[in-house]
């Protein structure tokens, strides 16, 4: 009914303009009277519908329907519309997409993280998937996708984050400013963490984390690693080196206590062994017991400063303090404990080594001679049984 | 003189299975030793752990007990008790020695103190062991036995003064440099793996598990040994109980049936479980 009066309406109208170029449609009387009833769908079963009332609150609710859609100017209108063209309103956006790692319009067009163009909100509308609460979720829909990472050779990253402080924050306690993905990646123009321009290439990591951690980062920026990096010593750790890119876990907790000595023995070998030597890495190999000192209660942990600092907390002046945080009533005999002493080096430290030889050598040569006189007496036993020579009675 | 060896080796097996007991242990010195082989197995088990801390079976171990709070704790506890056991053993020698003027505590055939007569037994057994003489006639305690003893004596020390300055490093800081503290891990680990490999192995053969005791010496947990066994082990000790008159006042009952038995339990699990110990402390020793 209402259908059959729009209709004639617009014949009405291109009859008295005559060839008069084609007037814009207007959304609401006209397209909507067809693609007004949300379950419309196309040929192939797309659906074509628009739910007038979401349009109208949707943030393109002022727009007419042909300035999207802009190859539609009367009806008939072709069967196969011209895609839309964000780009012609959205440039900036546009510019950045095109060079980033989505930059492949077919696989991401703009809908697949914004939602339908026709109820679109603005992105502090909670009800939007770009609404920082949501982004994890909408990133998600194909980065927590195991299929999908498998093909693009990408980490399944999505689980790490959720499970993640950040993610925590986020998804659990709905903290906003907490970090999401686009915090570190960025929205539209996301490069790969290879290309030196990305907010997540190595030497940029410490200036990503920075915007939000400004502090840490200082403490970071005046340590040796911060500035071995910034010197560009590539091996020198950044953020995600020790904390994990999307994994990670609160830093007091066990779980981090327990992982973090290994991150750093990964590049310092030298003393990572000797500190698995004593009783503070005896102590949490095994677990349950993460009060042990890790490298980073002596060293600290982002302003990390060599001995001969006199701010470094194992600077000789300060071992009675950084000791004492645990050992209470730590004195200057106390801290002279080599927490890195290598009982194997006759040069660094020759008291430990010829103790530790004289205990070897005595270990030794008592078990060689009686492992001897013991065989020797078992060999002995076995003759003297056979010969008939029995104990006289056994056991009581 | 006839060898006497030979004439138990000859008499033996006519005479009855049961006959006359004699004690050799009192009940305080079996619980002692019951102590002893308790607190030293878990401290063995725990310091394992913590000395191959890497290794795949002590963090499974110390996990499922509750991890390192709980190994340290049971560590700790032990060695409390080991050393309560220790001074209270002290203690009585000292008390029976000096202040009751026992005799036999610090010389003389009875005495726990080495004497010329061992190194002539070590070097007869030798000799013995390679068919080039007759076996060593034993007194009441054979040189392998003050051996052990004394091994266990210095170990406590050892073990018992470098775990102490570790449990209360401060504490000892106040007396001792600083590298003695790394120094009481070394000596600690070293001494602890020792006594392990030791006991495990060389105490476990020497007493129990060679032929004549195989499979288990029970005269440490029954007190108890009978008269041929007596004879034929320590022949001197026999023959001077015989020649002082003391033998009536050392005749006992046989040992009963359940204290046999109970024996019997105790004695094999912590053979196996010294043993089990012994071959993961090897092959984390050898493998990593």
């Amino acid at each position: 009914m209402k259908t059959s009066s729009s209709f004639s309406l617009t014949l009405f109208t291109s009859v008295l303009l005559l060839a008069a170029p084609a007037q814009p449609l207007h959304a609401d009387v006209d397209c909507l009277s067809c693609h007004g009833d949300p379950t419309m769908q196309d040929a192939n079963g797309k659906s074509i519908g628009v739910d007038p009332a979401k349009f109208h609150s949707s943030i393109h609710g002022t727009l007419k329907c042909n300035d999207c859609h802009k190859d539609i100017h009367d009806y008939p209108h072709p069967d196969h519309p011209a895609p839309v063209q964000c780009e012609s309103c959205h440039t900036d956006e546009a510019a950045g997409l095109a060079g980033s790692v989505h930059a492949k319009v077919n696989d991401h067009p703009c809908t697949s993280c914004h939602g339908n163009a026709h109820v679109i909100v603005t992105k502090t509308d909670p009800q939007s998937p770009v609404y920082p609460l949501n982004i994890p979720k909408t990133c998600g829909s194909c980065h927590g996708d195991p299929a999908m990472a498998k093909k693009y050779h990408l980490p399944n990253v999505y689980a790490l984050f959720i499970d993640s402080i950040h993610g925590f924050a986020l998804g659990k306690e709905g903290l906003l400013v907490a970090a999401n993905c686009t915090s570190c990646h960025g929205s539209h123009k996301i490069l790969s963490h290879t290309d030196p321009r990305s907010s997540t290439y190595r030497t940029n990591i410490s200036a990503t984390c920075g915007t939000c951690h400004v502090g840490i980062n200082a403490q970071y920026q005046a340590g040796v690693h911060g500035k071995a990096v910034a010197a560009g010593n590539p091996s020198a750790p950044v953020c995600t080196d020790c904390h994990t890119a999307h994994g990670i876990i609160e830093p007091t907790s066990s779980d981090f206590r327990m992982q973090s000595t290994p991150i750093c023995g990964s590049c310092h070998r030298d003393k990572f062994n000797t500190y698995r030597d004593t009783f503070h890495s005896q102590l949490g190999l095994l677990g349950g017991y993460v009060e042990t000192a890790r490298c980073w209660d002596c060293h600290g942990a982002h302003d990390v400063l060599p001995a001969s600092d006199p701010r470094s907390p194992i600077a000789p002046a300060n071992l009675v303090t950084t000791c004492g945080r645990c050992h209470a009533g730590a004195n200057a005999s106390f801290v002279q404990y080599q927490p890195h002493a290598n009982a194997r080096n006759r040069r660094l430290n020759p008291a430990l080594y010829y103790i530790r030889l004289f205990m070897n050598l005595l270990l030794a040569s008592v078990l060689t001679f009686f492992l001897l006189h013991t065989v020797l007496w078992l060999i002995r036993s076995n003759f003297a049984r056979k010969g008939g020579a029995a104990n006289g009675g056994k056991h009581a | 003189m006839p060898d006497p060896t030979e004439t138990v080796a000859i008499a033996a097996p006519e005479k009855p299975v049961v006959s006359r007991y004699f004690l050799r242990f009192t009940l305080a010195q079996r619980y002692l030793h019951a102590v002893l082989f308790t607190t030293f197995l878990v401290l063995a088990a725990t310091g394992l752990m913590m000395r191959f801390s890497g290794s795949i079976w002590a963090i499974r171990f110390a996990r499922a007990v509750g991890g390192f709070g709980a190994i340290l704790f049971f560590h700790k506890f032990c060695a409390l008790v080991l050393t309560l056991a220790f001074l209270i053993h002290v203690r009585e020698i000292f008390a029976r020695g000096l202040f009751k003027h026992e005799k036999g505590i610090f010389w003389g055939p009875t005495s726990m103190v080495g004497n010329w007569k061992d190194v002539k037994d070590l070097l007869g057994h030798f000799r013995w062991f390679l068919g080039l003489g007759p076996k060593p006639r034993f007194e009441r305690y054979a040189y392998w036995e003050k051996f052990d003893y004394w091994a266990v004596f210095w170990g406590m020390v050892v073990i018992g003064f470098s775990g102490y300055a570790m449990w209360f490093a401060p504490f000892f800081a106040h007396f001792l440099p600083g590298w003695a503290l790394n120094a009481v891990l070394v000596i600690h680990s070293e001494e602890g793996l020792l006594a392990i490999l030791f006991i495990f192995s060389i105490h476990f053969v020497n007493t129990h598990l060679r032929p004549d005791s195989f499979p288990m010496d029970m005269v440490i947990f029954t007190g108890r040994e009978s008269e041929e066994e007596f004879k034929n082990r320590r022949p001197k000790e026999y023959e001077r109980m015989l020649i002082e008159g003391k033998a009536a006042a050392r005749i006992t009952d046989a040992p009963p049936r359940w204290l046999i038995n109970f024996s019997r339990v105790v004695g094999f699990t912590a053979i196996l479980i010294g043993l089990t110990l012994l071959v993961l402390a090897l092959s984390a020793y050898f493998v990593g």
